[in-house]
């Protein structure tokens, strides 16, 4: 005990001590600025959000204010049937959300199931994992998805976010398969092995940490993916008619905005709302990363 | 043969033989060439397993899973006055597979169709062409814009990345990370509507509405400097947004790929030799740095022939990507189909032109292969 107690004390001494998050300024300068706006960006994406789902009534259609440039009562101007941009486009933002939170769930748990089950399997089971894997990686997907969502119309956003999900798994799982490769042939995980330790207690207490990080990044990823896919699927009407940022601007499109500098106003709103979560997810998926991965950030 | 009866000569042999060379060549080359043929071998059954994987999905899709689009159309001929006999008829000369006849059969039919080349007739955008006929010039200009911004993108990408990592920490560095992410997250089709959308119709800057189609109406296709310069003028809008949306990806990989190199062991040595940095950066970091990113080549190709289903359609681009637009809007399934077996075709082709250029600039992995 008094050694212990001898060690401990000498080790604190010394003037090497391990980084840890003390304060919320320690965390702000750890995240750095790009994770900041991310974090505080999303946030303020999944408020607003909320808000404009529960709380705001659809706005109304306004035959004599048709694609106004911004003024004080539309602060984003209006669309083609004098709808105001702004509560659109804040309106239209769970939609968006749902989709890639669902989606990226979803990819993200098939990616794990399938780039686990390899490494822990072994044999022939990983070999047909890789070779599936590398053969669903390899198939131009998107097009096959384009297809698939145009002769089976999808009719909720649960049943798009599973389609997304069931066609994007792929790249993920390959990064999973990597890091459990790598993770299983860590040292401690070799000790808790010799150890004759329990399976269920190595997966849990030794692998899940070392993987947990991973996972919530390649969501995120997931997450951007499944947003982009959404958008173009909504440039071809293959989506479910909810007014969220895709249908909006793929129904400005239709009405020829890109050309009509007036009616501009109604496609860029969603646009910029949809670069804005995306850039978000990105910053914030990045600074994890850096925030997980030491070594990252030393070589930033 | 001439050089085993050199090698079993000794006693003719001074020191320095000049038929040493030829007599290794020859006792090495059975090593390269075994290892490559089963290479060769490997990747074939690789491409011919995906393209059957492929080629049943569709199948699945289109003709197999209740409510496929196949029978819809059937039942939507008779609704029109067809009868039931003359509506099978129609689609089976159409999809050149009997609908009447048992699935397996109809598979089968499928199958022997796809060996000869043959992918039906379109059914609603142009009754009766036959579909090889509409991907083939199509095709080649969504090859050709999506081939040449992805070669513009990769040696920009490569470069502003490798200045990245040496002035790592930089402000230099910085603004090309963060800018290079955002460029990452943004989806192609935005900045190709926020280009035209600016650039053509607000500043008036290009004059957009000319640029539509792969060349000018009043210039001759064929090998011809007008012609030449034309479908150049033309693919310049769609490949900027191409190459405007992957030179992110690449920049950031081919940083954190640099990075690495950079302090590995030999580049150390060159400097110790007191090479100029000039090269040591462009044979010892670059060369290096580089191998990595070729394998993401095919990826990427992928990813650009996706999204240009949508950026040929703002440019009103003639590639694939406009004819799968056009026949996802009125749903015409062998045209469709067709489009994914050549998309497919595609990538596969690039996968392994990829993985063979790996091989010829890599040549730890060749020794890897004798081994």
């Amino acid at each position: 005990m008094s050694v212990v107690e001898h060690l401990e004390v000498a080790d604190t001494a010394e003037p090497v001590r391990p980084r840890r998050l003390t304060s919320a300024a320690g965390g702000v300068r750890q995240l750095g600025f790009g994770g900041v706006f991310g974090i505080v960006g999303l946030l303020t994406i999944v408020i607003a959000s909320a808000v404009g789902h529960y709380l705001i009534s659809v706005p109304r259609t306004d035959l004599n204010a048709i694609l106004q440039s911004p003024s004080l009562a539309h602060p984003l101007g209006t669309d083609f049937t004098g709808r105001d941009n702004l509560v659109l486009v804040i309106r239209g933002g769970w939609d968006m959300l749902e989709l890639a939170f669902v989606a990226g769930l979803l990819m993200s748990a098939i990616a794990l199931a399938f780039g686990l089950l390899g490494p822990f399997a072994g044999g022939v089971v990983d070999r047909i994992v890789v070779g599936v894997t590398d053969l669903w990686l390899t198939v131009p997907r998107f097009i096959l998805l384009l297809v698939v969502a145009s002769l089976y119309r999808v009719s909720s956003t649960f049943a798009l976010a599973a389609l997304i999900a069931i066609f994007g798994w792929p790249y993920l799982a390959r990064q999973i398969r990597a890091q459990a490769l790598s993770v299983r042939r860590r040292e401690h995980v070799e000790a808790a092995r010799l150890l004759q330790l329990r399976t269920g207690h190595i997966v849990l207490r030794y692998l899940a940490p070392a993987i947990a990080p991973f996972v919530v990044i390649s969501t995120i990823t997931g997450m951007t993916a499944a947003i982009y896919q959404q958008v173009i699927l909504a440039f071809f009407g293959l989506v479910p008619l909810t007014d969220n940022w895709g249908v909006l601007f793929s129904v400005a499109y239709g009405q020829n905005a890109i050309y009509l500098p007036a009616a501009a106003w109604s496609m860029f709103a969603p646009i910029a709302a949809i670069c804005l979560l995306q850039l978000c997810l990105v910053l914030t998926s990045r600074s994890l990363e850096g925030l997980f991965d030491p070594r990252l950030r030393a070589r930033r | 043969m001439e050089s085993s009866r050199t090698t079993g000569d000794v006693s003719r042999a001074p020191a320095p033989d000049p038929a040493r060379p030829a007599a290794t060549l020859a006792a090495t080359r059975p090593k390269v060439v075994r290892p490559l043929l089963k290479l060769v071998a490997r990747s074939l059954v690789r491409v011919v397993l995906m393209l059957w994987a492929v080629a049943t999905v569709t199948f699945l899709a289109i003709r197999a899973l209740p409510g496929n689009p196949v029978d819809v159309w059937v039942q939507d001929l008779q609704g029109r006055g067809l009868t039931a006999r003359q509506a099978e008829v129609q689609a089976t000369q159409l999809l050149r597979i009997d609908v009447h006849a048992s699935l397996w059969s109809q598979y089968v039919d499928y199958m022997r169709n796809l060996l000869h080349g043959d992918l039906g007739s379109s059914v609603i955008l142009s009754p009766g062409t036959p579909v090889t006929e509409m991907l083939a010039g199509r095709l080649a200009w969504t090859l050709f814009s999506v081939g040449l911004s992805l070669i513009v993108a990769f040696v920009i990408g490569m470069h502003l990345g490798g200045i990245a990592a040496y002035r790592r920490g930089g402000w230099i560095d910085r603004l090309l990370t963060n800018g290079s992410a955002v460029m990452d997250a943004i989806p192609a089709v935005l900045v190709g509507i926020a280009l035209t959308f600016y650039v053509g119709v607000v500043w008036h800057l290009v004059p957009i509405e000319s640029l539509r189609g792969a060349y000018s109406p009043d210039v001759q296709p064929g090998v011809n400097l007008p012609f030449v310069l034309s479908a150049l003028g033309h693919v310049i809008a769609p490949a900027t947004v191409y190459v405007l949306t992957t030179v992110g990806a690449w920049v950031l990989q081919s940083r954190s790929s640099a990075l690495t190199v950079l302090n590995d062991d030999y580049v150390t040595q060159a400097r110790a030799r007191g090479l100029s940095e000039r090269i040591v950066r462009v044979a010892f970091v670059q060369r290096n740095a580089r191998l990595p990113l070729v394998t993401g080549f095919a990826i990427t190709m992928g990813f650009v022939v996706s999204g240009s289903i949508l950026v040929e359609e703002i440019f009103v681009y003639p590639g694939i990507g406009q004819l799968l637009a056009n026949a996802l809007a009125k749903r015409d399934y062998t045209v469709m189909q067709g489009i994914v077996l050549a998309t497919t075709v595609t990538v596969l082709l690039a996968t392994a032109i990829a993985d063979a250029l790996y091989g010829w600039l890599d040549p730890r992995t060749r020794t890897e292969q004798d081994a």
